[in-house]
């Protein structure tokens, strides 16, 4: 029988990775590199702008209240932050149970960010800040102060709405996946419970009414990946999933105080 | 994950079975100190350059805790570390070098 030739100067499977770790936990690595030169691209949209743009320190709106509504927002993300790391923590101590109740408390973090920009978005739509895309409020006229904003520097909403509407779809979809890895084929129907929720407890002008439509779009694809491919999910599959929530968490670091602290109006 | 991926994350999991509890909460608590030192800042009235400094700076430190404790980098092997740091931050550096210095130049010539 002829000896088979192993030729040691090509790589085998065997061996060790370049990097230390596994390929999926790389992958998700290189997404969140690439995401962050789309969140870094906006931040820098927002920055030029304001620089360029030689009356925008003057017309920004946030007062008081909305500083304390971010700030309330900021301490949910780095909460959630604190309970993911826990939830990993629980997944590699094959703690089933506080795996499932760290990733349940995470996605209620995000939950309420999510709920108090929402809040958000609606008080400043109403008061006149919004964008021509969005629907027009029947029955209220605005703030003055707001709709000067608009008139003079339509920039600040431009951006505005770009840069934090991608960051509250990001924690959307992060909670969706962290919903399907916690609760994995009993999450679909609750997503589908939140999209008719989100769906019809929205007046029609308000851009959510819309937007819930990616609850929908997601059940889909996260029922289409759980039925192709149904699995335990393991403690490298709660990391990778962690390693994109704390991204969320690490992208409003830098949007919090260029965004609202920075232009803020203390009376 | 075929048997070698199953063994690296299996080697990679024992690493993180160390990682003691207290440690997370104490990054916890300093990330929401700092961000109360910043909102404490904004009702300062200070100039907005210097205003700026601080709190990109403070974000710094915010972002280097999150993704070195919480995002377990600083576990990683050298090679991650600097070619994924590396490869980020000198794509922002171009950004910084193209956009903001344009966008200086946009006022200074009074362009509208």
């Amino acid at each position: 029988m002829a000896d088979h030739v192993v030729p040691h100067d090509v790589p085998s499977v065997y061996e060790p990775s370049l990097f230390g770790t596994y390929s999926k936990k790389i992958g998700m690595w290189l997404f969140l590199l690439s995401d962050s030169l789309t969140f870094g691209a906006l931040l820098y949209a927002y920055t030029y702008s304001r620089i360029s743009t030689s009356n925008f320190m003057g017309q920004t709106p946030f007062h008081s209240e909305s500083i304390v509504n971010a700030t309330i927002m900021t301490a949910f993300l780095l909460t959630s932050s604190l309970t993911m790391v826990l939830a990993v923590r629980a997944s590699v101590q094959k703690d089933q149970k506080n795996q499932t109740l760290w990733l349940l408390a995470t996605m209620l973090c995000g939950a309420g960010f999510v709920v108090l920009h929402g809040r958000e978005w609606t008080n400043l739509i109403e008061q006149g800040m919004t964008l021509p895309m969005f629907p027009a409020v029947p029955g209220h006229a605005g703030n003055p102060e707001f709709l000067d904003v608009v008139k003079k520097v339509p920039q600040f909403a431009a951006t505005f709405f770009t840069l934090t509407g991608m960051h509250m779809l990001h924690v959307t979809l992060g909670i969706v996946y962290l919903g399907v890895v916690a609760l994995r084929r009993k999450f679909i129907p609750i997503l589908l419970v939140l999209w008719l929720v989100a769906w019809l407890a929205t007046p029609s002008y308000s851009p959510f009414h819309y937007g819930a439509h990616v609850l929908l779009l997601a059940a889909i694809v996260c029922g289409i990946v759980v039925w192709l491919k149904p699995k335990v999910y393991d403690s490298s599959d709660v990391e990778v999933a962690g390693l994109y929530w704390h991204f969320v968490d690490l992208v409003w670091m830098f949007i919090f105080p260029l965004v609202y602290l920075m232009s803020a109006k203390i009376l | 994950m075929d048997e070698i991926q199953i063994a690296i994350a299996e080697r990679v999991a024992e690493e993180h079975r160390h990682h003691k509890k207290a440690q997370f909460f104490w990054v916890w608590g300093v990330l929401l100190v700092l961000t109360a030192v910043e909102v404490y800042l904004t009702y300062q009235n200070m100039q907005p350059a210097t205003m700026l400094t601080i709190l990109m700076g403070l974000s710094l430190i915010k972002a280097a805790l999150i993704i070195g404790f919480f995002m377990h980098l600083r576990y990683e092997i050298s090679l991650m570390k600097w070619l994924t740091m590396c490869s980020v931050v000198g794509c922002f550096i171009i950004m910084t070098v193209f956009m903001l210095w344009d966008a200086r130049r946009v006022v200074t010539l009074g362009l509208k």
